[in-house]
């Protein structure tokens, strides 16, 4: 009752569920077998930089606008066209709209 | 059946309406006062809704025909039924639900966001007025009506999204949104028009069994009137421009009536094409200009909000392309369903699609709810200002976190549901749809991980104690949305068969149905 | 073409003139004009849609009851429509007012923070 079936497939969260806490359980588990006989508060915890040293975390915090950087540059050039289509002007939404309305009059008065 | 339930389709609308107007009288007696009334009137529509729905599925999901009006007999012995009509099937049972749920949230969110600003009073009127219309679209059987609803809602959303007068961009986004719905508004009253001209009625049922004999070229071009109108309502691609600057700008408690309102036109679109026209008029061209809209709503949606810098034309975005998902959905179905031979997974795709609108609600409104919490606390909108929100509002990063997964699709939560059954249905069509689909949804998942990287995470910047504590009623609001996305999400299978399977079924094949309800009963 | 269609040639008329005024002119109250052509054009369409001929009026008191009346429905929707078309007007003019106050300008060209 709490599955759906899709005709394909079949979801059940519960079961989904049952088996998360599985694998959280099992590396739980794996986590115990590690090594326990580090030294706390020295280098042995501390963050490697190549041996530099570890910078503020207000410096290390990546704005906004900064992530996903490189993906949006590489599709750069559909960006730009998208975007351009955004221009705030009201007729161009006005004729964007009226333009679809054209559209589908006629694919519907061309088909049967 | 007893009075109040015989009644309640039409108290549904009465009760927020005379609260609507209400509202102004109570607020002279003091804020406090005015917030309570505001409350209880939204706890009263929700309850009247779900004892509506509790005894509409009991009863085997049977449309329910509620008349307002009667019979004129003139001296000449003619007799003809003067009365409009609200007519409830599965679907509009269904979109009933969503909208009392946006509506309860939103209306508890907004008790104590305001309590210190000016217009408050006026404020509640609108969103009552707001909810109105949406449940009047979602109810009536009346093709004028649903007009006359959909100016309602209109005129209430944008008087909402330009309710901040003393901020110049939100009066521009409410003439650009007011602009384009006129115009949608008047291309569907052109639309109703051609069909009353054609067939001297405005009864959708009515109108259903007259189109039957076959489609003429009013009949077309009102479709296409009617499609384009709503579509462009609902918020679809390249008719969206106007969705990011309303949910952006209005106040975080009316994007998610707005997100409902969308849904609600985007209800009437199905109507349009599953009971108005149905059988008599569905071409495959029809369901792949759906299909085809579809697939673009849902990758600029999702590419745009990407780059978006603005936390809640960001959120926005995300809306956009989940309108998309639902279009896809019902244009698969609608395919599957007019084929010469209609294949069973058309079905699970309406479920699916039918399933991801309430899912959206719930994630959606959670996202602009938190988001309304967040911009309070950071002072601004911008995402490259914003972080480490999460040092100080634990609750809210929570709900955002959980809003943001369970819109972009991670077991175990609601999204996942509806879009497995979105993904696994559209796949049999063409499977390029279902990677399309799969992708967006992906790439949504970054988005929103964007958002709660730079909002969320990183050091505190400038602490201030605005918004700290959060209300208790805005974590009540959040955490009744939360429940939902939690709740549909480990239990699918049983929201599904009660409450999404009436209503696909309402698309599916319920268009005689609906139809006989109201013109059996035609003499009286 | 007959003189009993020439006002539905009126209304697509005005149609087309509306959009004209939305799609072309940059001034936002010359755009609001334009809605409003758009609205008398459909509201137009209604009236004429309703128009019967040699129909009376349906007020029945006093009248002979063998002659033809016409269904008020059109005119019933022409009124709410106009009625509506007034609320948008003025709820569309007051942003109007509000934005000239931000801006200082009524330039659509020169309204445009909300892109991208």
């Amino acid at each position: 009752m709490t599955g759906i079936t899709t005709g394909f497939g079949a979801w059940n969260p519960i079961a989904w569920l049952l088996l998360f806490l599985g694998v959280v359980a099992g590396a739980l588990f794996l986590r115990r077998f590690g090594n326990k006989q580090y030294k706390k508060n020295t280098g042995q915890t501390k963050v490697f930089l190549s041996g530099n040293e570890e910078p503020e975390a207000s410096a290390l915090h990546v704005r906004g606008a900064h992530l996903y950087w490189g993906f949006v540059d590489g599709l750069s050039a559909y960006y730009r066209r998208v975007r351009a289509l955004h221009t705030g002007l009201l007729s161009d939404y006005v004729a964007l709209f009226v333009g679809t309305l054209g559209v589908v009059l006629i694919v519907l008065v061309l088909s049967r | 059946m007893n009075a109040l339930l015989h009644h309640a389709p039409v108290l549904l609308v009465a009760v927020p309406l005379l609260g609507a107007f209400a509202v102004p009288l109570v607020g002279k007696l003091g804020s406090g006062l005015r917030r309570f009334f505001v409350g209880l009137i939204a706890l009263l529509t929700t309850a009247i809704a779900g004892y509506l729905a509790a005894s509409f599925y009991a009863a085997g999901a049977s449309p329910i025909v509620y008349v307002l009006g009667g019979r004129l007999s003139l001296p000449s012995g003619m007799v003809a039924p003067i009365r409009i009509m609200f007519e409830l099937d599965g679907l509009s049972v269904f979109m009933m639900l969503i909208t009392a749920l946006a509506a309860l949230a939103a209306v508890l969110y907004t008790s104590s966001f305001w309590k210190e600003r000016s217009g408050a009073t006026l404020k509640d009127s609108l969103m009552l007025l707001l909810i109105v219309g949406i449940f009047g679209m979602e109810m009536t059987g009346d093709l004028f009506n649903f007009f006359v609803f959909l100016e309602i809602t209109s005129i209430a959303a944008c008087s909402l999204v330009g309710f901040r007068v003393w901020n110049g961009r939100s009066q521009e986004a409410a003439f650009k949104v007011m602009t384009l719905y006129t115009l949608s508004g008047l291309f569907v009253l052109l639309a109703v028009g051609l069909l009353y001209g054609q067939y001297g009625g405005l009864n959708i049922a009515y109108l259903a069994t007259m189109i039957g004999s076959g489609a003429a070229l009013v009949d077309k071009i009102a479709l296409g009137l009617l499609l384009t109108g709503l579509a462009m309502k609902a918020g679809a691609v390249p008719m969206h421009m106007w969705a990011p600057d309303a949910y952006g700008e209005a106040p975080g408690a009316a994007s998610i009536l707005l997100v409902a309102n969308s849904q609600a036109s985007l209800y009437g679109l199905f109507r349009v094409l599953f009971t108005l026209y149905g059988s008599a008029y569905s071409p495959q061209s029809l369901a792949w200009i759906l299909i085809g809209l579809a697939v673009l709503t849902i990758i600029v949606g999702v590419t745009m909000a990407l780059v978006q810098r603005d936390l809640k034309r960001l959120i926005a975005f995300g809306a956009v392309s989940q309108i998309g998902y639902m279009m896809l959905a019902v244009g698969v179905g609608f395919a599957a369903m007019t084929a010469l031979q209609p294949s069973d997974f058309g079905f699970v795709a309406l479920q699916g699609g039918l399933f991801h609108m309430i899912n959206d609600a719930a994630c959606i409104g959670l996202l602009f709810l938190a988001a309304g919490i967040v911009i309070r606390r950071a002072g601004t909108r911008d995402l490259q200002g914003m972080g480490g929100i999460a040092h100080d509002l634990k609750w809210t990063t929570a709900f955002f976190m959980l809003g943001a997964f369970a819109l972009a699709g991670m077991p175990p939560l609601n999204g996942f549901a509806s879009k497995l059954m979105i993904y696994e249905s559209t796949f049999r069509l063409s499977p390029v749809l279902a990677i399309v689909a799969i992708l967006a949804s992906i790439l949504l998942l970054a988005v929103f991980l964007r958002a709660f990287q730079a909002a969320f995470l990183g050091p505190r910047t400038e602490p201030t104690d605005v918004m700290r504590p959060v209300p208790i009623s805005m974590l009540v609001s959040m955490g009744l949305l939360a429940l939902v996305v939690v709740a549909f999400g480990l239990f699918p299978g049983f929201f599904v068969d009660r409450i999404v399977t009436p209503a696909a079924q309402a698309l599916w094949s319920g268009r005689d149905a609906y139809i006989q309800a109201v013109m059996s009963g035609m003499g009286g | 073409m007959t003189l009993g269609q020439v006002p539905f040639v009126v209304s697509a008329l005005l149609v087309v003139i509306g959009l004209y005024a939305l799609l072309f002119k940059r001034n936002l109250i010359k755009m609001v004009i334009g809605v409003s052509i758009i609205e008398t054009g459909v509201n137009l369409f209604l009236v004429t849609v309703g128009y019967r001929a040699g129909g009376q009026a349906p007020i029945y008191t006093y009248s002979d009851p063998t002659t033809l009346r016409v269904l008020p429905t059109p005119q019933a929707l022409t009124l709410t429509s106009i009625v509506i078309g007034l609320a948008t007007t003025a709820l569309l003019l007051s942003f109007v007012v509000f934005i000239h106050r931000h801006y200082q300008t009524l330039d659509a060209e020169k309204i445009k923070e909300l892109k991208g």
